[in-house]
């Protein structure tokens, strides 16, 4: 094991996918000579060259487009999009021609392509370049999301996105890039897709999150331990397929469930697991489903506006106590 | 206009000229069949019809291989013919019958057969241009030799992604070539207001590359210079820009009452056709006779009967193939 950050992982994991398979490349805007905004892709362009780490104009639609066709005849082609934001530019190919293909051709094709995008706010980027809209790929049949929370899931499950046949939409965040945390040194993990993880054993209550929210539950999971209430923790890990099962049975272990999500509130990903613990654990809750999510408003640029409308540990912390004393344990 | 076929005339040989009236014969007897079948109230959904443009797709396709990947537009069934795609399965699908080339999933607007190179049609205008840009980026990663077209509409010239691709074609040069096929609307839009340039064509230069406009009743201009084109682009020398100007003969789609054009199909039909010039031409100059033209319009004839006859028969997909191809592993 070696301690690496988020963003490491993902570095040493397309190297070592691009060794394995001459079909690998990378597409994406400033990830050769610029080496990636966020530095992801630094050193690759160096180490395999043009032909396999191809710098793009700006033109998200057309070199979205591009990795689907060549996937479609056979390439295995990983791009990256600079934050998630600009997926709106290419949502069209993504959700027309990359999650359709395979199915509205009656099978001829997969598109093997993954999309790798960080999103999240708290960096003060402003409304446009803050958002959180895996919503929209995970609620398209044909697309897979992922979205993991640590250094070892990063690296694990690129590794299984790079290799799955299905297009896949690798969702990265730009709070967790510097995180840190442990990953296997002989680096052949394959995460399996579409599984959850109990990241914390608990007793009182299920506190759910993904991505950057997923470390924020494991905070005030450590947080309220002090208090002793005892908080089960589960990282999604993959919106999409949605591993309802460990969700279902950690909520009918506990009897109680807050949802943690960098989203808007309504309609969001927290509104399909609320709707999926009521269909698999009606009988266990002993108290209402709670959300706690990013305000509804885009995201505004000042530090006290933007902090005020992110979820955080302690509005987390707030939705778990509040939940616990409906249910008749009185936390403070 | 019979001086260019002396140029052609040498490549084109008599199995050659055939086959390109065979295609296009195809085309057009399988879209006259579409549009009978379809009044009858037996096909579903849209179906837009290529009856007019068989040139285009002959002339093109006519310098592609098995390397070679095409893209294609809504109204896409000349594309797919040109391309080799079974024309049995192709009507099936737009019976929406299991035995189509996607299974009735996927109907008119979505026919794709890529043991063929044929990438889709496309129900999204301008959907297809950075596919092919992708399969020809493929062609070359994986040095197949094989290029891609993308066929594409007047509509499609003015969307972003046809744009981005032809600009992304250039500065990766690859072996791309586009046929921006301007049959005068998009839909009920005339392209001579919609397109702001004397010519689509004329867009060529501000992406890097050469761009002709070539006549798409003349079969024999269109295979001039799509060989031209296909030839630069397998050799390295980059994407090229090639519009074809001709008539659609039916509406936009099926049902489309036209109220925004006169009568230019009548005129078209009678005076520029392409199945008809072609006969002329190569008739006039000794190369084919009436007897073996008209034996290739009895076989095809007999063909498309049979594909309808067969579509009809044919079983349709059940409740129990709705979830199947969604993905490959879920």
């Amino acid at each position: 094991m070696s301690v690496i950050t988020y963003r490491q992982a993902l570095r040493e994991t397309l190297r070592a996918e691009m060794h394995r398979d001459e079909d690998v490349f990378l597409i994406g805007e400033e990830i050769g000579i610029f080496e990636g905004s966020y530095k992801i892709t630094e050193g690759l362009l160096k180490e395999f060259g043009e032909r396999r780490v191809r710098d793009t104009p700006i033109a998200e639609e057309g070199f979205v487009g591009t990795a689907i066709g060549a996937a479609m005849l056979g390439l295995r082609p990983v791009v990256e999009l600079m934050t998630i934001n600009f997926s709106l530019l290419a949502i069209d190919q993504i959700v027309n021609h990359a999650a359709k293909i395979y199915g509205m051709f009656g099978g001829q094709t997969s598109v093997p392509m993954v999309i790798r995008t960080p999103g999240g706010g708290g960096q003060q980027l402003g409304a446009t370049h803050s958002q959180n809209i895996e919503l929209f790929y995970s609620f398209v049949p044909g697309l897979k999301v992922l979205a993991p929370s640590t250094p070892g899931d990063a690296a694990s499950m690129l590794r299984a996105a790079i290799r799955d046949d299905d297009p896949v939409l690798f969702l990265e965040n730009l709070g967790l890039y510097n995180s840190k945390g442990e990953v296997p040194d002989d680096g052949d993990q394959v995460a399996e897709i579409g599984r959850a993880a109990v990241t914390r054993e608990g007793s009182d209550i299920t506190l759910i999150g993904y991505s950057r929210m997923a470390v924020v539950a494991q905070q005030v999971a450590e947080k309220l331990a002090e208090d002793d209430i005892s908080v089960e923790v589960v990282d999604l890990r993959s919106l999409r397929p949605l591993d309802r099962e460990t969700i279902v049975e950690s909520v009918r272990k506990t009897g109680s469930a807050v949802i943690a999500e960098d989203d808007w509130l309504t309609y969001g990903i927290g509104a399909e697991i609320a709707a999926t613990i009521q269909e698999g654990a009606f009988d266990f809750l002993d108290a209402p489903v709670r959300r706690v999510a990013m305000a509804e408003v885009p995201l505004p640029y000042a530090k006290p506006l933007e902090t005020a409308a992110l979820p955080s540990v302690d509005s987390v912390i707030t939705a778990v106590k509040e939940t616990l004393n409906a249910v008749g344990r009185r936390v403070g | 206009m019979t001086e260019t076929l002396p140029v052609t005339a040498g490549v084109l040989d008599e199995r050659r000229l055939l086959d390109a009236y065979r295609t296009m014969r195809t085309i057009r007897m399988f879209e006259e069949r579409v549009h009978e079948e379809f009044a009858t109230g037996e096909i579903p959904g849209f179906v837009h019809l290529y009856a007019g443009e068989e040139a285009s797709a002959t002339g093109v396709c006519a310098h592609l291989d098995e390397r070679d990947a095409i893209s294609s537009t809504h109204r896409g069934h000349g594309h797919c013919i040109a391309k080799g795609v079974d024309v049995k399965a192709m009507m099936a699908e737009i019976y929406g019958r299991a035995t189509g080339s996607c299974h009735g999933k996927g109907g008119s607007m979505h026919i794709a057969d890529l043991s063929k190179g044929m990438l889709g049609a496309n129900g999204i205008v301008g959907g297809g241009p950075p596919l092919i840009c992708g399969a020809a980026l493929a062609a070359k990663l994986q040095n197949t030799g094989g290029v891609g077209v993308a066929f594409f509409g007047d509509g499609a010239s003015n969307q972003g992604t046809t744009l981005e691709a032809m600009n992304l074609a250039s500065v990766w040069n690859v072996p791309v070539v586009f046929v921006a096929e301007n049959n005068g609307y998009a839909e009920a839009t005339a392209s001579s207001w919609s397109v702001a340039a004397d010519s689509i064509a004329d867009r060529a230069p501000a992406f890097g590359m050469p761009g002709v406009t070539v006549d798409g009743f003349d079969f024999f201009a269109v295979y001039e210079a799509a060989g031209e084109a296909v030839e630069r682009a397998r050799a390295g020398g980059g994407p090229t820009l090639i519009e074809v100007e001709f008539t659609r003969y039916f509406g936009h789609f099926e049902g489309d009452q036209q109220t925004y054009r006169t009568d230019e199909v009548a005129r078209a039909r009678a005076e520029r056709d392409c199945l008809r010039s072609f006969r002329a031409r190569v008739m006039d100059s000794g190369l084919l006779s009436a007897e073996r033209l008209d034996e290739v319009d009895r076989e095809v004839a007999l063909l498309i009967d049979r594909a309808v006859a067969e579509a009809k028969e044919a079983p349709k997909p059940t409740a129990a193939d709705l979830e199947t191809d969604v993905y490959i592993s879920y």
